[in-house]
């Protein structure tokens, strides 16, 4: 059984490759039970998306906005 | 935007070309470097290449055609340079002091996991408010990026490098002479901690910490 620790090296590692069947099975299993990491799970996706729209410049930052 | 219309194309409505003027990416700047400052770390080339992009984005200003928002067209000009830039410099820094980076990164593993690898009750993760309704709020953006300057200088560099400048993990390996195994444990402390930031300092506003 997994614990958090390793599930939420899981998470980092299935965001840059796909991982095996058993990891698959290994974190379906635990994140049926821990809202924790069921939670830090959908949080690498805000994560993810937050840096691809502040890169796209799409982030509501700083004194420029008040300009447009 | 102060754009003015280019009454030379109305002909050409479908090009939808506009004047961008000088000032409009002036204004744009502040936000320009930022973005620079956090990939690079390095004030002078931040500027320098917030300054080469500006330029770039005028002399091309004709092929800029509203279909983005001008912000999101400069933005696109200064992440290449950027990338431009990385690819040259080559390696940053020897590979063994990028996993050194982090020297607190054991105690900090402590403070959040038990011995037996649980969540310590203070570090489990809550769940968040909408993510859709917190970006178009400035407090999640502000946090953004004061988590983003507090990781580690090198780890936040190659983090970065994947997410903002979206290398993939071959060239950033290449790049920087490292295992994937490496990168892995790289990637995976940066969001560890930039989450845990953006939960104290954002996520969970009343119990502000951070």
């Amino acid at each position: 059984m997994l614990n958090c620790k390793e599930v939420t090296e899981l998470c980092s590692l299935e965001m840059e490759q796909p991982i095996v069947l058993g990891q698959r099975l290994g974190l379906a299993m635990h994140l049926m039970m821990c809202s924790g990491c069921t939670n830090y799970r959908q949080q690498m996706q805000v994560i993810r998306t937050a840096m691809q729209t502040y890169a796209d410049g799409n982030a509501v930052v700083s004194s420029t906005d008040s300009l447009k | 935007m102060s754009n003015t219309p280019d009454l030379r194309h109305e002909d050409h409505p479908a090009s939808a070309v506009q004047a961008i003027s000088a000032e409009a990416l002036i204004a744009l700047r502040t936000d320009m470097l930022k973005f620079a400052q956090l990939q690079l770390r390095n004030k002078e080339t931040a500027e320098d290449l917030v300054q080469e992009s500006i330029e770039a984005a005028l002399k091309r200003s004709s092929t800029f055609a509203g279909r983005s928002t001008l912000k999101t067209w400069v933005f696109a000009i200064l992440r290449n340079r950027i990338i431009d830039h990385v690819r040259q410099a080559g390696r940053i820094v020897p590979a063994s002091s990028l996993l050194e980076d982090d020297e607190n990164w054991l105690e900090r593993q402590d403070a959040l996991f038990s011995e037996r690898g649980g969540w310590r009750e203070s570090a489990r993760p809550h769940a968040w408010p909408a993510p859709e309704e917190s970006m178009q709020s400035q407090q999640f953006w502000r946090v953004f990026e004061v988590c983003l300057d507090r990781l580690p200088p090198n780890t936040g560099r190659v983090f970065m490098m994947r997410e903002f400048l979206g290398f993939d993990t071959e060239e950033i390996c290449a790049q920087l002479s490292i295992t994937s195994t490496n990168l892995h444990v790289i990637l995976h402390r940066a969001r560890l901690k930039l989450r845990a930031c953006m939960e104290a300092g954002w996520g969970r506003p009343e119990e502000a910490i951070c």
